[in-house]
């Protein structure tokens, strides 16, 4: 390890900024940026940026007038504010092919959440894979870490 | 000694609990009128573009804003799906289960405070309910109907 990196690893450690290396465990994003938290915030928990890549992000950004079957458009500044954050701390991880638009479908969620059976995504107090909040009692702050998943009965 | 110094200083305290309680209590007064009277202020720009279309328009009405509000009009979902048909109520996003805080303002001071936020979700919602924009007449019968709400 080079003298630079031990130092960014000392300044994350010290600091407990998010920076990608901190990020290896993808448990916990530092949910900081105002207008994504109250513009993706609304109708679902604000996703953190990390986990979709940038091409998600551009065809979500680029397409809120046609979201999941609603409509969530934003003037345009605030949507361009919000595709300058996602650029910036996207995945890094690329699949061939059109981008991933769900992060439910990536492989990275299906291999994290494979021992919840189609029943426990249907009952009423989680309805949905993209309902993180139901489960993830700490998604609303980033924070989906093992101990606070607690799953509805 | 010390025991009259402590006493002393409760007293003061208590004084300036009592002042700073009146002070909280006329900001969230002054907050309280703030958001009833930008509410109301919606009401006549919609009023005036109402009549520009219809000059038989006849005024905004709390009940045709509640049919409005709990009526599918041809599709899937009405205001009140995610809403419910009580907005002093909290609500749930009918497709993700978000929890939604209450619409009326009577429950929750921050609802049409800002006329840019209102624009913007009468956009979206009505485009998500009636596969189009609502008319000036539906938004002025939805608000006031949202006002009458105590």
């Amino acid at each position: 390890m080079n003298r630079s990196k031990i130092l960014l690893v000392g300044a994350t450690l010290a600091a407990g900024i998010t920076t990608p290396a901190a990020l290896a465990d993808q448990e916990r994003f530092a949910m900081t940026h105002p207008t994504w938290n109250e513009e993706c915030g609304s109708c679902h928990v604000a996703y953190p940026p990390q986990l979709l890549p940038a091409a998600s992000w551009e065809a979500l950004l680029g397409d809120l007038g046609n979201h999941f079957g609603s409509d969530a458009s934003l003037d345009p500044a605030t949507a361009a504010e919000l595709l300058a954050y996602a650029r910036m701390h996207a995945s890094a991880r690329t699949a061939a092919g059109e981008p991933t638009l769900r992060i439910t479908r990536t492989r990275w969620f299906l291999h994290e959440h494979d021992e919840i059976g189609p029943a426990t995504w249907q009952r009423p107090a989680i309805g949905s894979p993209a309902n993180c909040a139901a489960c993830h009692r700490g998604a609303d702050s980033g924070d989906y870490s093992e101990r606070r998943i607690k799953i509805p009965r | 000694m010390a025991r009259q110094h402590r006493t002393g200083a409760s007293r003061g305290r208590t004084a300036r609990i009592g002042a700073v309680s009146a002070v909280i209590g006329l900001v969230l007064a002054a907050a309280t009128a703030t958001a009833a009277a930008a509410g109301a202020d919606l009401l006549p720009p919609l009023e005036s573009a109402a009549r520009a279309t219809d000059p038989g328009f006849a005024g905004f009405s709390a009940a045709r804003g509640q049919s409005f509000f709990d009526a599918t009009h041809g599709g899937k979902w009405s205001c009140s799906s995610c809403h419910t048909r009580n907005p002093l109520q909290a609500g749930r996003h009918a497709a993700t289960g978000r929890p939604i805080k209450p619409l009326a303002p009577a429950a929750n001071p921050q609802r049409l405070s800002d006329p840019a936020k209102v624009d913007k979700w009468f956009r979206r919602n009505c485009r998500d309910v009636l596969e189009r924009e609502c008319s000036p007449a539906e938004k002025g019968d939805v608000i006031t109907y949202l006002l009458s709400l105590q």
